[in-house]
């Protein structure tokens, strides 16, 4: 019987965590590219949340149908917000460039504030209480959903970074700043780009996270730091990394959340956080910054 | 020590800060309740921002969780007050201690193991957010459900024990802040001081000199925690009320490093300036809403977003330097 139960919440925390994990991809790419900490990434997610929301509320339509119609719109917000801001930044120090996504952040959660007001707002999907029962184990279908939905865009990007030529520029741009220059890559284009799949993920994630948990305009800092333990984890600018480190970082507030009380899971991630950065600063997967 | 004060200084310069200590040391008859806890606020934030500006301005070390440093101090005076029966001054020396001893765990966890940029700066977030989920679940001080100090009697002013009213508080925080930017400008012209300059330029550089970088670097870590906590010991007895939720968050933190970073990182003045810019900014805001009967929760924050990317879109050194160019006093106040 106990066994079952930790089975059970182990295998909703590791599909929760793969949600994260999607969330932390997106901080990932853009830290990995741009070099840039975009500290309004959870309040990107909670725009992409209440898009869900009024989708689903007004016109009917399924989370699960708008993923990439949002995470598009995440796209062209994330690529207008590069370009008319964040690039004329790339060579500030790093509190200026912080300061500036703090604004961006600021402005955002207080918005939707306006908007929305305080309260929780969720979707009721008909098929919420549906669940899956594999063996001993039951696991609730929206985080099967979302956890599938997750793999699936992952996959794409994987392909697209290693496949796509504008993918494999966005690589140079990473690697050497300096060498894309000169071989004549258009840098701020790209940086733009790489800002608007960030969103984009972000976006996607954020709209199978309304499946899993309410949100408020405060929830963005919240997302924020939980994409920033869950990436440093991982390993920051590591691909693979984000997915393992949000998996882990799931299992871990699961487990936390059964064996201790809930309202103290997130120190359990900060504990694991502080150990990563302690012992192996560049993350699980992450390569040895020179 | 005046010598070592002055020296350097235009004399147009010294004539504004004088002026500028009159009016504040005047203010209390000149304001009125509200304006005086403005007031309080803004040097408040003036004092944090002075010594968060220890750690970032001079030696180069981004902090974005200074809100742990507030909060140490702040709970080891009240709690040793509540349970103990222990004066704040006596209290004081403690929530120092307490205070620079966790920054000197954090700061010899970062610096040994090579944690540095960024990493630094979510490595003390992690600190700050796990001191706060765990003073969440410290019965002693009561957990969540926050910890309260004795109501202040205000028919008279208490100073050994801190309870009183405003202007009592506000004097002593007018004191906290004058000293703090003394002892800034004290340790802007030392030897430490130069040394904190060459490791924020440049630290392979500083290192390659024979600058032991670990130990400045530990110093600057150090004195801006125990700065910090006298601010928290300040914070528990004005307020009378600490909660988790509040002394800890990200958004304290946030909240305290604005100011120096739009007046201006690494200057005396900027954190000065820069308090009484968002904080008059807020509260002007605030007014303005509530004359014209807009009071949208979050509008104000939206303003005040606003305002922080113009600045930084507009003036990436803070608001100071190009002041102090306006005002032609350049010279000598770097």
């Amino acid at each position: 019987m106990a066994a079952q139960i930790y089975l059970n919440v182990a295998v909703s925390g590791l599909l929760t965590g793969l949600v994260y994990g999607l969330m932390a991809l997106g901080l990932s790419v853009i830290f990995g590219v741009v070099r840039v900490v975009n500290f309004a990434h959870g309040e990107m997610m909670t725009i992409a949340m209440y898009l869900a929301i009024v989708c689903f509320t007004a016109l009917k339509l399924d989370p699960l149908l708008m993923v990439i119609p949002i995470a598009a719109v995440l796209f062209a917000f994330g690529y207008a917000l590069q370009a008319g801001l964040i690039n004329p930044f790339i060579n500030r120090p790093e509190h200026s460039q912080f300061i500036l996504l703090v604004a961006i952040g600021m402005i955002i959660v207080n918005l939707l504030l306006i908007i929305f007001g305080p309260d929780a707002r969720n979707v009721q999907t008909s098929y919420a209480f549906d669940s899956f029962e594999i063996g001993t184990v039951i696991v609730d279908a929206t985080k099967v959903y979302a956890g599938i939905a997750t793999l699936v865009v992952a996959a794409a990007l994987f392909v697209f970074f290693r496949f796509t030529a504008v993918g494999k520029a966005i690589r140079a741009c990473a690697d050497n700043y300096t060498g894309a220059l000169v071989v004549g890559l258009d840098v701020k284009r790209l940086y733009a780009l790489t800002f608007g799949i960030g969103a984009a993920c972000v976006g996607a994630a954020g709209v199978m996270l309304v499946l899993l948990v309410d949100v408020t305009p405060a929830l963005g800092p919240t997302l924020t730091l939980l994409a920033f333990i869950i990436v440093i984890t991982g390993g920051l600018g590591s691909m693979p990394g984000a997915l393992i480190g949000g998996v882990l970082i799931g299992l871990t507030e699961a487990m936390a959340g059964l064996l201790f009380t809930p309202s103290a899971k997130s120190m359990f991630s900060f504990g694991l956080l502080v150990l990563v950065l302690l012992f192996r600063p560049q993350g699980i997967l992450g390569k040895r910054a020179a | 020590m005046i010598q070592l004060l002055t020296d350097g200084a235009q004399p147009r310069s010294l004539v504004l800060l004088g002026l500028l200590l009159v009016v504040l040391v005047a203010a209390p008859w000149l304001a009125n309740d509200y304006l005086l806890t403005v007031l309080i606020t803004i040097l408040y934030f003036a004092y944090t921002g002075q010594a968060w500006n220890v750690m970032m301005g001079f030696a180069g070390q981004l902090s974005l969780g200074h809100a742990i440093y507030v909060g140490l101090g702040a709970y080891t005076a009240a709690a040793l007050y509540v349970h103990f029966g222990v004066a704040p001054w006596i209290g004081l020396p403690a929530a120092i201690a307490v205070a620079m001893a966790c920054g000197a765990i954090i700061g010899f966890l970062a610096f040994r193991f090579g944690v540095a940029g960024v990493y630094f700066a979510i490595l003390t977030i992690a600190f700050a957010e796990f001191a706060r989920i765990g003073f969440d679940h410290f019965t002693w001080v009561n957990g969540s459900s926050g910890f309260f100090l004795p109501v202040a009697n205000y028919s008279h002013n208490d100073l050994w024990n801190l309870r009183g009213n405003p202007t009592m508080f506000y004097y002593l925080m007018l004191v906290l802040t004058a000293a703090a930017f003394v002892l800034c400008h004290v340790l802007m012209k030392s030897r430490m001081g130069y040394y904190w300059l060459a490791i924020r330029e440049d630290e392979a550089a500083a290192r390659s000199l024979g600058i032991d970088t670990f130990r400045y670097k530990m110093y600057a870590v150090v004195i801006s925690a125990g700065m910090t906590a006298i601010a928290g010991v300040f914070f528990a007895f004005y307020y009378n009320n600490l909660f988790p939720e509040q002394v800890f968050h990200i958004s304290r933190s946030i909240e305290l490093i604005l100011g120096p970073i739009i007046g201006g990182i690494g200057t005396l003045f900027g954190p000065i300036i820069g308090a009484f810019l968002l904080t008059g900014l807020s509260e002007l805001m605030q007014n303005l809403m509530n004359a014209v009967g807009f009071d949208v929760p979050g509008a104000k924050h939206v303003f005040y977003g606003v305002c922080l990317l113009l600045v930084v879109l507009l003036l990436p050194g803070g608001v100071w330097p190009w002041l102090a160019r306006l005002i032609g006093v350049t010279r000598g106040q770097s």
